[in-house]
């Protein structure tokens, strides 16, 4: 029993029933819920008469849909309005724990969840969103499933799963100054493409990884599914440990005591052997960006855009072709020469404490440049909101020219009024440059809270290392 | 669940790698709290060359006539032909009720994301993988032939050309059964409602804090 993965692990420690053909009834300990996958869900269960498994292990928030300008007078769009009702009504109906809109623990459910203890060591968590890979940081089981999954995870609390493979994404030695965990997971998107992981479950290691902090940590296993894989993981360490004690949902006293043992035990044993290995070395790792509708195409900021021209496979040099008409860039051009129109600092992978600290270093005393239409700050949550502003990071970002919102998705994905316009450039922290992603025609450019911050006091991307 | 078994019927193409959910179905149409209803807006980007929201009647839309499914040699159609990496991003269920509500029952590519994947079957529709040859060898005969039709059997694996040719094609065998005879999956799982039980009981024995409410 000394070779097993963290996953391996996770994946036995769940296993209610195995149906003997390579899939398993998994039990599901945390299931998070919010307003855009679930209604359907819940309308099944009505259907059929059914209730929730386990009322506790569920917790719901509203996050897609939310304004993130002043909520007192609710949400103007009616059709947002109906569906974050919906949440409302069915949490109620059920008897779920729900943060509503204007608690002040409301947030983007994949922030809020690790913020509350409610994500916790050797848990399997599922949410009806690919982004709850996120969760994997804390070596928890975490993954993103569909609202089928949703109804069917809220009334037997176990889901029918095959079991991934093993892979190990070894970002080795330290990474340079200035270099974040936005860069470090784009860099290994950019190396392994957005298929790479695709039926695998990538455990992040290597020195680079444990340096980070569990905000950083989350930044990176939030990407693993932009890099194909369902689940990410990291293996739990003192860092793990620390931020989730004290917490409320987390345990105390003996339980904790209990507990620090087994979650101690969460990590790969040293002769386990994984199907796929990638070894990085970090030191080579630069400030990125993406420059095309694809998180794999991506750059460091000194390189250039590509050339179709020189891409001998026919179906990649259309793909870049295409990439390169839909953002408006011109083959060979500097990364630093793309000009911005507006700025998002926000969504699930960088909306954290560390992350709004960071943008806030870089823009002190600074102005966002005169080309720059819209910069705006979405905290993750309302936790996060009112730690920035008892650190008056508020104040430096709107002294500098930036709005300071309410938290949600907001323009991560613009389900709500924050959007791109058609032909607008974005520098964005968010996870997804897809065609229309931010706004029908909008244009998508990925970058850490640093980079967006700079690039948003230049007017476009600049090198955070000589800024 | 609508039971799948054999299906033939004429193929519309989209020839594009990593096709993601956010393409098959935008996201304004994701604050529609039904399951259904979602056909008219497949593919919304490539397919009107206006934006649409669930407030806009499509009628009044402008179609896009490049676009395949546009065209009257796809009227009709029930099987997608795709590339790689095909249902990538968002895990939104609605690109799966989106592609079945527009009529299509399965779709053909060489590869899938996974959340897509699993997806499409707890809604009667077919994922079939075919190696990336095959899938070309596809594309060319479908372009080479108006109204090129194909037939599934998903009990024999196959996917048969007009002309006779069958293809193999893997599935896992729990699925398969599942959507052969269209069996809800929820009622299967609380067949095996005392083996969770026995889960639970020995989980909170080992691992307390997991239970504490
Ligand atoms: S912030 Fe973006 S990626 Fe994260 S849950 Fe919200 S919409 Fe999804």
């Amino acid at each position: 029993m000394t070779t097993q993965t963290l996953y391996d692990k996770l994946w036995q420690a769940h296993v209610v029933r195995d149906n003997g053909d390579g899939s398993a009834l998994i039990y599901i300990d945390r299931h998070l819920l919010h307003e855009v996958t679930s209604p359907q869900a819940f309308d099944g269960l009505r259907l059929n008469a059914r209730l929730p498994w386990r009322l506790a292990a569920n917790l719901a928030v509203a996050d897609h849909n939310v304004p993130t300008t002043d909520r007192s007078l609710g949400i103007a769009d009616p059709i947002s309005r109906t569906q974050v009702e919906a949440l409302d009504s069915n949490c109620a109906e059920y008897g779920i724990t729900e943060f509503q809109m204007n608690d002040a623990r409301q947030g983007i459910v994949h922030v809020i969840g690790p913020e509350q203890g409610a994500t916790l060591p050797g848990m399997t968590v599922v949410c009806g969103d690919s982004h709850t890979s996120t969760h994997g940081a804390f070596g928890a089981l975490a993954f993103g499933i569909g609202t089928s999954e949703v109804e069917h995870a809220l009334a037997t609390q176990t889901l029918v799963l095959k079991k991934a493979k093993n892979m190990r994404v070894a970002v080795r030695g330290q990474v340079a100054p200035g270099i974040t965990a936005k860069d470090i997971v784009l860099a290994i998107i950019g190396q392994i493409g957005t298929a790479g992981g695709t039926g695998h479950a990538i455990e992040f290691a290597g020195e680079a990884i444990t340096a980070l902090s569990m905000e950083g940590r989350m930044t990176v296993c939030n990407m693993a599914i932009e890099a194909g894989a369902r689940a990410g993981l990291i293996a739990v360490d003192q860092t793990t440990i620390d931020y989730v004690r004290g917490r409320p949902f987390s345990p105390k006293g003996e339980a904790l005591a209990k507990a620090i043992p087994y979650w101690q035990s969460l990590h790969s044993d040293a002769m386990a052997v994984f199907d796929t290995e990638v070894m990085i070395d970090g030191s080579t790792i630069k400030p990125q960006v993406t420059w095309g509708t694809s998180p794999e195409m991506v750059l460091p900021v000194d390189g250039h855009v590509p050339d179709p021209a020189r891409e001998a496979d026919p179906t990649r040099r259309q793909g870049i072709e295409r990439a390169l008409q839909y953002m408006g860039l011109t083959a060979n051009m500097p990364v630093t020469d793309i000009v911005i129109d507006k700025v998002f600092i926000g969504s699930c992978t960088n909306a954290r404490i560390e992350d709004m600290r960071a943008a806030a270093k870089v823009v002190a005393g600074k102005r966002v440049a005169g080309n720059v239409k819209l910069a705006m700050i979405v905290p993750g949550s309302g936790l996060v909101k009112r730690q920035a502003e008892q650190e008056g990071l508020d104040q430096i970002f709107r002294a500098a020219g930036f709005e300071w919102r309410e938290p949600g998705c907001s323009m991560c994905l613009g389900m709500n009024a924050d959007q791109l316009s058609p032909g607008e450039r974005c520098a964005s922290t968010s996870n997804r440059n897809f065609e229309g992603r931010q706004g029908a025609g909008g244009r998508t450019h990925l970058v850490s809270p640093a980079m967006a911050a700079a690039a948003a006091v230049a007017g476009h991307f600049v090198d955070i290392r000589s800024f | 669940m609508q039971a799948f078994t054999q299906v033939s019927g004429t193929v519309a193409p989209l020839d594009r790698a990593n096709v993601d959910t956010d393409a098959i179905i935008p996201k304004q149409y994701l604050k529609s709290i039904k399951r259904t209803g979602f056909g008219v807006y497949l593919f919304d980007d490539a397919r009107y060359l206006d934006r649409g929201d669930l407030d806009i009647d499509v009628a009044t839309r402008r179609l896009n006539p490049d676009f395949a499914l546009n065209q009257a040699r796809y009227v009709g159609a029930s099987i997608l032909l795709a590339r790689e990496n095909f249902g990538c991003g968002s895990s939104r269920e609605h690109a799966v009720w989106a592609l079945a509500d527009f009529g299509f029952r399965a779709v053909i590519a060489p590869s899938y994301a996974d959340i897509f994947y699993n997806n499409s079957f707890k809604n009667g529709f077919l994922p079939i993988v075919l190696p990336a040859d095959v899938v070309q060898g596809l594309f060319e005969a479908l372009a080479a032939q108006d109204g090129y039709t194909l037939s599934i059997d998903l009990p024999a694996q196959t996917v048969t050309t007009p002309d006779g040719q069958p293809f193999n094609f893997e599935i896992d065998p729990f699925r398969k059964d599942c959507l052969v005879r269209g069996l809800d999956e929820i009622g299967l799982t609380l067949q095996h409602a005392d083996a969770i039980r026995d889960y639970e009981a020995r989980r909170a024995a080992e691992a307390p804090w997991l239970f504490a409410s």
